[in-house]
């Protein structure tokens, strides 16, 4: 049957650029490609439900044929109000909102808030709390980096490692459940250390998560790093040069494959990060490739952290004992009427701060997660804005995937790791 | 480097730009004045080095300090060394001008260094406008129409400054402390 369009017609299209071309700044906004004019493009909208979009990303794409001359992110479909939430709530009632914006690195993001306001009142936490919250963020490091590795790999059409990852995914979560009852979102990190010693059993069940996980990291290697497919779609797709790198703001893991091996774990020690040995995995590449090969090797990092902390833990309490912000521990709430009303007083009413500001940064699986905090003096925060990687790396959709195929711009995307709830918040 | 020689080193290059500086908590905070942002930006980047902007933050001051100064539903002015309250060192005082706009900003090379980190902050009135670094930072692009969709912040230069988060045809500025948190119309995009 016909359809009466000829399509032996030799069309021009619009020229490719060679694989492993930098990546330049767009003129004008650097977030926002504009299209040159011609007579042939086509718009098209790319999400925001879209299953390679990670999330509800919209892409507005210019295509010339199959080349990407002109795009344009919208985001702020999963804007919650987050912010503004925390401007209604006490501290304390506040850190079961952070971990839901960015839903796969949630430890990091708590971490941040907490952070945030400890160091706006003083809080000096225990030792074993510190390592306590290190062990932690590296699980969590492991848990998103499989996640990305998962559907990004969805993406490029490689269903089964999903699979595998996900099977990981949930043992890093069993680790979770162990200690805080939940799977995600925990509420485990705590203004001055954290909400409970590890439980008989951890020990145990940890070590032999990190004695086979390196196994399943080799596993996803064997599968992927020398799979010419994999490399055909990755290698030399979206090579972003480190200066145009931290131009554009990009931290974690996109900064360091493009050889920047900037890693706030070790530039800006935090927690017991200064005490333990690992390596920053870092590319020089700086195409999709390279950020896929520094993801999947940090979490052999993030197992010798974890593993270290099991050893190396030192024995004490694991919250402050300051009663005008902590929380009294809960069997001494049936035998002091004090701790009774200490527990009365900080859930009803919070704690009051000193009026100040604080930016307190973390370094999250997708980089520097920071949060910048107003007080007043009130129990309430008088702003809480969050500085969320996903929402920077996004920035550097455009200025990835212009002129080449839109099969590479779903690699960039995936590649660039954004989780739509940090980037809206 | 502390806030004090920070301010110097700006105030040599740039005459007349600081209006305050302090310690901060966490980092030297320095209050510059808006007609002067762009230079001192340059002049931070191109010589102190912040060749990284980690965010651009705004802030609304309506109301700040207003009810802060005992518990819930006490006025304001109570002691608060006061026996009975819980001690903040001193009442606040409202700034000025009723926005901020904080811009945190960072050293970044491959060397190992530490992020060295600086706070700046430009003060605004309603409806008056801040300069755009997007030229001295691309990533500021992003950041600066987040503030302007939240906070409805103006940022004079910005290239494609729209909103960001909020639908295109949104009515206000959500984070804006006078902005309603209840009982709000609901706005539906396209209604006909």
């Amino acid at each position: 049957m016909s359809t009466g369009i000829d399509h032996d017609v030799d069309r021009p299209q619009a020229p490719v650029v060679p694989l492993g071309t930098p990546c330049q700044i767009p003129p004008g906004a650097p977030s926002n490609v504009v299209p040159p004019p011609g007579e042939d493009l086509i718009t098209v909208n790319f999400g925001p439900n879209h299953p390679s979009t990670h999330g509800v990303l919209r892409l507005i794409v210019t295509l010339d044929g199959e080349v990407v001359v002109g795009l344009d992110a919208d985001i702020g479909y999963v804007h919650t109000g987050f912010e503004k939430n925390f401007e209604q709530k006490t501290y304390w009632k506040g850190i079961p909102y952070a971990p839901r914006m960015d839903y796969l690195g949630f430890f990091a993001n708590e971490l941040a808030y907490v952070g945030a306001v400890e160091q706006l009142i003083g809080l000096q936490v225990p030792p074993r709390a510190q390592w306590l919250r290190t062990l932690f963020a590296e699980l969590n490091r492991i848990h998103s980096h499989l996640i990305y590795l998962g559907t990004s790999g969805i993406e490029l059409g490689a269903m089964s490692l999903f699979f595998y990852c996900t099977r990981e995914r949930d043992s890093v979560l069993d680790l979770f459940e162990m200690v805080t009852g939940v799977r995600m979102h925990d509420r485990y990190p705590q203004f001055g250390g954290v909400a409970e010693d590890l439980p008989k059993g951890f020990y145990a069940e940890c070590k032999r998560f990190c004695r086979e996980m390196p196994k399943h990291i080799d596993s996803y290697l064997d599968l992927t790093a020398e799979n010419p497919i994999w490399k055909g779609r990755l290698q030399g797709i979206g090579t972003i040069p480190a200066e145009t790198a931290i131009a554009m703001g990009l931290t974690g893991p996109n900064l360091r494959a493009s050889g920047v091996p900037y890693d706030l774990r070790r530039n800006d020690p935090y927690l017991a990060y200064d005490q333990l040995d690992f390596d920053v995995v870092s590319a020089a590449e700086g195409d999709c490739y390279a950020r896929y090969l520094c993801r999947t090797r940090e979490m052999y990092e993030s197992v010798r952290i974890i593993e270290q902390c099991l050893e190396g833990m030192p024995q004490g309490p694991v919250m402050a004992d300051d009663r005008k912000y902590v929380l009294p521990p809960r069997a001494e709430l049936q035998t002091s009427m004090e701790s009774l009303i200490h527990h009365f007083k900080l859930v009803t009413e919070g704690f009051r701060t000193p009026a100040g500001q604080v930016y307190c940064a973390v370094e999250s699986p997708r980089g520097e997660f920071g949060c910048y905090l107003v007080a007043d003096g009130s129990p309430k925060p008088w702003r809480v804005h969050f500085r969320a990687p996903s929402f920077v790396s996004l920035e550097a959709t455009a200025m990835c995937s212009v002129n080449r195929y839109i099969a590479d711009m779903i690699a960039v995307v995936g590649s660039l790791d954004g989780v739509m709830g940090e980037a809206d918040r | 480097m502390t806030a004090n020689q920070l301010a110097r080193a700006i105030s040599s290059h740039v005459r007349g730009a600081v209006v305050s500086h302090s310690k901060g908590i966490d980092m030297p905070t320095v209050v510059v004045r808006s007609d002067k942002l762009l230079d001192v930006c340059r002049y931070l980047r191109d010589e102190q080095g912040k060749n990284f902007l980690s965010a651009v933050s705004a802030v609304d001051f309506l109301g700040y300090g207003e009810n802060v100064s005992g518990y819930f539903g006490t006025e304001r002015g109570r002691d608060l060394n006061a026996t009975g309250t819980w001690g903040s060192p001193a009442t606040v005082e409202a700034p000025a001008k009723r926005f901020c706009v904080t811009y945190h900003l960072a050293h970044v090379d491959a060397d190992g260094a530490p992020p060295d980190r600086v706070r700046l902050q430009v003060f605004a009135d309603d409806g008056e406008s801040v300069p755009s670094v997007v030229e001295i930072w691309p990533t500021a692009d992003w950041h600066e129409r987040e503030q302007y969709d939240l906070m409805g912040i103006v940022f004079s230069g910005h290239p494609n400054l729209k909103r960001l988060i909020m639908p295109s045809d949104w009515d206000g500025h959500p984070l804006r402390k006078d902005y309603p948190i209840g009982g709000e119309p609901v706005q539906f995009t396209d209604a006909e």
